[in-house]
């Protein structure tokens, strides 16, 4: 009996949607509600990488200042959603903005996405090292204003950061409530899991799309040889603002997720550090393949939670005590990820086809 | 006292330090087109040696100069081992591979190396002991003291001494020719490797003592000190135009006048709206500045991105 293979896939589909859509239930029930919300960042993480792997993985363009995108969304949903406006500036503010969700993400993804082509636009011309270290820069001035921007006017109320953030509310119920359904009561964690899942699976088919468009071939072809790209007749400056423009947009809507589901925002989480995590995952999962950038989004997400129960009592019962504490430990392995990966496995662990072989080509020809 | 030669010292102890650092991201820049992005942590390592070295010393009772330079002559050769293995673990099994590739090691071989300083040193800052003499004289109505004498003039003997070695010496010939082409070079007899390796040696040692000098006018050391100053550094390298040794002493200097002057008038110009905790930002706004209007630097030669 042969069974088709449209059929097969379908049924594939069907499995991992059932799969997802039961994950929370089973986690939960196992390893308890705290490792669900380990998820929902896990998920924050794959938009995170999939919006860089437009501009590293597509377009070949190193950045790493992209958590400054994260920054802007999330500063923007925490100005818009919380009391922290009205208390400072109270002849402006009546009472607290309050924004519904459905109109800040958006915001917060055109906001960033301006942000991205105004960084882009000056500095696109530069060569690849060079844009490097200016995006870095980019990402440390905009930590250093979120820092400083409480005086004169306080608007980023400095290294505390804004807290009293409103969770997104959708239908009239904030997520992060737990509501009764069907006579199940749904925490609050795996409602965010189910808002966060159907956006990631967007931001995946709109990645999926982009890959095989018009432009997404434009981005390839920038990336393998850009002057004979210019000479196919690819604007190339425009299309690299796309780039830049579009993973920034990613970026600003995770970041906006990312406020309403802490409640809380501070520079702190928008460090280089941050920056080269989310490298981290679009490098070692594999530059311009999807389904490898989400592999290294969970990888990564899951690590220092598996560090913390895995690493500590190994170094206990080894050394009698805690030598390397799980923080610098994690940092520590993606240090050495990232040398071990450019050295023996270029592509990443799961590569696309095409960097693969185009990798592969470098290394004969030189 | 003139707040405005007062800056301008300032300004010169630091550049002293930043062109220091910025020499070993143009030469290594030089030589391989390669950001050596750990450069940076060199100078951490180089610090905290010397600070460790030091605390050892202090006990000797040995006169406070003979201490710190002893902390010194530990930290060099220490930066040079690190600087030594750095190229070949890193960087030298790539020297094919594609730009972005090398970068990315780069930046991991940063990490690692401040995560192990961490390791190693813990998360506190380390306080240089007052052992070099610090009472200023009087200089055109502002203070100077002995070590940021002492700064400037070594800063400006090491790198006199570097110009003579690249410009005179064997070995300095056959860095240019590397720089100028590797290939041809190797034909003509010279042994690439070893002057590649030479080359992150040189730097490292320079980083060394500049990661004293930082250390001594700071009066504190740190494991996350590298990463700034590194960048500042790099920044300076290509304000004066990469690759280009002048350039690099040029770039420091300028870029600590800028950073002091910025720092210390910014209140004023913004009428405090800005005040002089956003100094970092100078240095980025310059590299920005620079890259955007002129990426070739201010001595660099114009060249052709090659494919």
């Amino acid at each position: 009996m042969s069974v088709d293979p449209k059929l097969k896939a379908r049924l594939g589909v069907v499995l991992i949607g059932v799969a997802l859509a039961v994950l929370p239930f089973v986690v939960g029930a196992s390893f308890g509600n705290s490792w669900v919300r380990i998820i929902d960042f896990a998920l924050l993480y794959i938009m995170l990488a999939l919006g860089l792997n437009i501009v590293v993985g597509f377009a070949g363009l190193l950045d790493l200042g992209y958590i400054a995108f994260y920054a802007v969304g999330a500063y923007l949903y925490a100005l818009l959603s919380s009391p922290h406006l009205a208390i400072a500036f109270p002849q402006v503010f009546a009472a607290a903005p309050g924004w519904p969700v459905w109109a800040v993400l958006p915001l917060g993804a055109l906001v960033a996405g301006l942000f991205g082509v105004l960084l882009g636009a000056p500095t696109l011309k530069l060569r690849g090292d060079y844009l490097a270290i200016v995006t870095l820069g980019f990402g440390e001035i905009i930590r250093i204003f979120l820092n400083n921007l409480n005086a004169p006017a306080n608007i980023t109320n400095g290294p505390q950061g804004i807290n009293n953030i409103a969770a997104a509310q959708i239908g009239g119920h904030a997520l992060n409530r737990p509501l009764e359904l069907f006579g199940v009561m749904v925490p609050g964690v795996h409602l965010q899991y189910y808002f966060f899942l159907a956006l990631t699976l967007l931001v995946i088919f709109v990645c999926l799309r982009l890959q095989d468009s018009r432009l997404g071939r434009a981005w390839v072809a920038i990336r393998e040889d850009e002057v004979a790209a210019r000479a196919c007749g690819i604007n190339t400056r425009n299309v690299k603002l796309l780039a830049f423009g579009l993973g920034a947009t990613f970026g600003g809507v995770a970041g906006g997720l990312f406020a309403g589901f802490q409640g809380f925002v501070s520079p702190e989480s928008f460090g280089l550090l941050e920056s080269i995590m989310v490298l981290c995952m679009v490098v070692l999962g594999g530059m311009g393949n999807i389904a490898g950038v989400i592999l290294g989004a969970v990888l990564l997400a899951l690590l220092p939670e598996a560090l913390r129960w895995g690493a500590v009592p190994l170094q206990q019962t080894l050394f009698g005590k805690v030598l390397i504490d799980p923080e610098s430990l994690r940092l520590l392995l993606f240090g050495i990820a990232l040398v071990v990966v450019m050295r023996w496995r270029p592509a990443g662990l799961w590569p696309s086809a095409l960097r693969k072989r185009e990798l592969a080509a470098h290394g004969e020809a030189a | 006292m003139d707040i405005f030669i007062q800056q301008i010292i300032n300004g010169l102890v630091l550049g002293s330090i930043y062109a220091l650092v910025a020499l070993g991201y143009t030469m290594v820049y030089g030589i391989l087109g390669l950001i050596n992005f750990a450069h940076g942590e060199v100078v951490m390592i180089g610090a905290l040696t010397a600070l460790t070295a030091i605390g050892l010393l202090v006990p000797s009772g040995l006169p406070g100069p003979v201490v710190v330079l002893g902390g010194l002559l530990i930290a060099i050769p220490v930066c040079m081992t690190v600087g030594f293995t750095i190229e070949r673990i890193a960087y030298r099994p790539l020297r094919n591979a594609p730009r972005l590739a090398p970068l990315i090691t780069a930046i991991g071989v940063s990490i690692v190396l401040q995560q192990l300083a961490m390791i190693g040193w813990g998360r506190n800052y380390h306080t240089f002991p007052p052992l070099l003499p610090a009472a200023p004289h009087q200089f055109l109505g502002a203070a100077i003291t002995d070590l940021q004498i002492i700064i400037i003039a070594t800063a400006a003997a090491l790198m006199a001494a570097l110009v003579w070695l690249v410009t005179r010496t064997r070995l300095g010939r056959a860095m240019r020719a590397t720089a100028e082409n590797p290939a041809v070079a190797r034909l003509m007899g010279v042994d690439v490797d070893r002057v590649i390796s030479f080359t992150f040696v040189l730097g490292s040692a320079l980083a060394a003592v500049a990661g004293v000098m930082v250390a001594a006018n700071y009066s504190i050391a740190h494991y996350a000190m590298g990463f700034m100053l590194g960048l500042k550094a790099f920044t300076a390298a290509v304000l004066g135009g990469i690759g280009n040794l002048g350039g690099a002493m040029l770039g420091g200097l300028l870029l600590g006048i800028i950073e002091s002057l910025a720092a210390g008038y910014i209140g004023d110009l913004t009428g405090g709206f800005l005040g002089s905790h956003y100094k970092d930002v100078f240095a980025f706004f310059v590299l920005i500045l620079v890259l955007v209007f002129r990426p070739s630097g201010l001595m660099g030669e114009k060249v052709a991105e090659r494919a």
